[in-house]
């Protein structure tokens, strides 16, 4: 049943969600729609006029190869991490949830990455991958393994993801292990005796009544892989080698203030937010009908 | 169908020891009631038997066989929860079938057992929906039903009627000793109420604070409790307990020991013409029966049973209590029953 809180002062209501509109407003409406107002036009070099294109930004960009590889380049990457770091969190998850001894230290142990900022993440792994001074380069290098992700693409990519998806483990474990949690223990035990062996118990039970957490993460990672991994690839790989780890939110930054292409920018921010929302709503009308709640 | 057998079992946490060494033998189609007041092992020791408990010492055997170590799956056990426990994401039919299916039994004979224990439990219009879209007593139903598709050796019941409203409990009660008849399964059920344990058990365990005070048949528990705990726990209201000797002619109790008569055992005569007097309290009409509450002299709070019909005795007035000297108990200090 719905409970509905009666306010006796009209204006209250307004008051009480002012704050949370002001910071929307001016935090994602306004730069939204200064995002969508400049991809229509070309300033000059110096800044000091603009000319009105119309869609031209957008035909320039989607002729561009790079841009068009850009897309590929996100794909592998927001899928990699979100796969990655949620099924990886899962597994810490389940095994949390079985510990009783102790789970209090094993509990803050993981979910410490998360407190740790994105660009100080990546600079955290870039020490390790330093392919002349980083500790594992070097382990990989004894093991007759060449690393050095400023020439390897995929070596470049792999690392980016490591670091992206290391950082969202805290984030995703800490909801699985609510949601186990959640899950009444009676339900767990009435599998077991039903004859259900472990494994068969976590895919038959566990998992469907873990779902709208898992969905709920689903939509919070793929978000998370497209725009907040700035910072690791940022301090990372910078994009290289060759764009191998532009990601889409990545050219954005390089072309409008590393290119000065403040058009093309604006443009690309604008197919990045409608990228978004047709994920974010291809997610809940196709991937929500098989959550159950 | 299998007995079970409970040899020496004990239980502990850590240090803390919560069950001292329960023996008991449970015969094939037993219907068994542990009995207890909360917290007093009754619960734990029935998920020892299911196998969701480790065993600290001892050894359980179902049909013969030890099952210690084994998983609750390889024991051949149903049980129904407290809170029902079925499985919120599927519908009743899967509930039901659930245990079968990981059983591998073929498509059909699944179909043909789930009707089946549709139909026994009426249950049959509910088979498409969700645990969510049902009442308490239908859920407590399909709980029932995912039990007895499988048809195990024996039933275990935690407390599985205590959610249901009063009414749908008696009603429930009697569903469950009369399908546990008709499949003749050994069945282990925990309840703290002691009405439920008098009216389903073929005998019943009353458990008190990790120990079995006493294994019987209900009327035999109720008419010879073997401690002082059974007789204040089976029975309502409980029996009464006076703290002095009142049988003529006897020597003085022992410093502790008290003696125990039902409240039907007692009935109002004028003062001085019972084995003792006391001054009514208040009186409880309950239709059928009145509870007459009162204080005797010495400060015992006794409750007297008396007819409904009888006129109720005002508050205030001394009464006398005749008493059958062969209904009195007498329970030593330590709370067993004295040999006289």
């Amino acid at each position: 049943m719905e409970k509905r809180v009666v306010f006796n002062n009209r204006w209250l209501p307004y008051l009480l969600v002012a704050p949370q509109l002001l910071v929307t407003l001016v935090f994602f409406f306004w730069p939204a729609g200064q995002a969508i107002y400049q991809s229509a036009f070309i300033p000059d070099p110096f800044g000091l006029s603009t000319r009105f294109v119309g869609f031209g930004n957008f035909e320039y960009l989607f002729g561009n190869r790079y841009y068009r590889e850009s897309f590929l380049t996100t794909a592998v990457f927001s899928v990699l991490v979100t796969v990655s770091s949620m099924s990886l969190a899962l597994w810490l998850a389940v095994l949390a949830d079985r510990v009783i001894k102790g789970s209090g230290a094993y509990r803050t142990l993981l979910i410490w990455p998360y407190a740790v900022a994105p660009a100080i993440a990546g600079v955290l792994w870039l020490f390790m991958f330093n392919p002349f001074t980083g500790i594992i380069a070097w382990m990989l290098g004894q093991m007759g393994y060449t690393w050095n992700h400023t020439l390897d693409g995929g070596q470049a990519m792999a690392l980016v993801v490591a670091a992206s998806a290391w950082k969202q483990i805290s984030y995703n474990f800490l909801f699985f292990l609510a949601g186990l949690q959640a899950i009444p223990k009676s339900v767990i035990e009435a599998a077991a005796i039903d004859g259900a062996s472990f494994w068969r118990r976590f895919w038959t039970i566990v998992f469907p009544l873990l779902s709208p957490t898992t969905f709920f993460l689903l939509v919070v990672n793929v978000i998370y892989a497209f725009f907040d991994t700035f910072g690791v690839i940022h301090t990372i790989t910078k994009g290289g080698p060759e764009q191998s780890t532009t990601i889409l939110v990545y050219k954005v930054f390089s072309d409008g203030f590393v290119g000065q292409d403040l058009g093309s920018s604006a443009a690309q921010s604008v197919v990045l937010l409608v990228l978004v929302t047709i994920l974010t709503v291809v997610q809940f009308r196709f991937i929500e009908r098989r959550v159950h709640y | 169908m299998a007995d079970i057998k409970l040899e020496a079992i004990r239980k502990s946490y850590g240090r803390a020891e919560v069950i001292h060494g329960i023996d008991a033998e449970i015969a094939d189609g037993e219907f068994i009631v542990i009995v207890g007041p909360s917290g007093c092992g009754k619960s734990t020791l029935l998920r020892m038997v299911a196998g969701l408990e480790t065993i600290t010492s001892g050894d359980i055997r179902i049909g013969g066989r030890v099952v210690n170590k084994l998983e609750p799956r390889e024991r051949d056990i149903a049980m129904v929860f407290q809170n029902y426990a079925l499985y919120p994401h599927m519908s009743v039919f899967d509930n039901m079938a659930y245990g079968l299916k990981i059983a591998n039994v073929p498509k059909p004979e699944i179909a043909e057992r789930v009707a089946e224990a549709a139909r026994m439990l009426e249950l049959e219009p509910y088979l498409d929906r969700k645990p969510r879209q049902l009442s308490g007593g239908q859920r407590q139903r399909v709980a029932m039903g995912r039990a007895i598709v499988r048809k195990p050796a024996v039933f275990l019941f935690d407390e599985p009627l205590s959610n249901l409203d009063a009414k749908l409990r008696v009603q429930m009660r009697l569903e469950i000793k009369a399908l546990q008849r008709k499949l003749g399964i050994t069945a282990l059920y925990v309840t703290h109420d002691q009405v439920e344990a008098m009216t389903l058990a073929d005998r019943m365990i009353v458990m008190n604070a990790g120990v079995a005070e006493q294994i019987g048949a209900p009327l035999e528990v109720y008419a010879n409790p073997a401690t002082l705990f059974v007789a204040g726990f089976i029975g309502s209201p409980p029996m009464n307990v006076i703290r002095q000797e009142i049988r003529p002619g006897r020597a003085a109790l022992a410093p502790g020991a008290v003696i125990g008569v039902r409240p039907e055992h007692i009935d109002l005569v004028v003062p001085g013409a019972g084995l003792i007097d006391f001054d009514v309290g208040f009186c409880e009409p309950l239709g059928a029966e009145t509870l007459v509450h009162g204080t005797t002299d010495a400060g015992d709070s006794l409750v007297v049973r008396i007819d409904g019909e009888t006129p109720l005795p005002e508050a205030g007035t001394r009464i006398g209590l005749e008493i059958d000297p062969a209904r009195i108990l007498t329970f030593d200090p330590d709370g067993r029953r004295a040999g006289g």
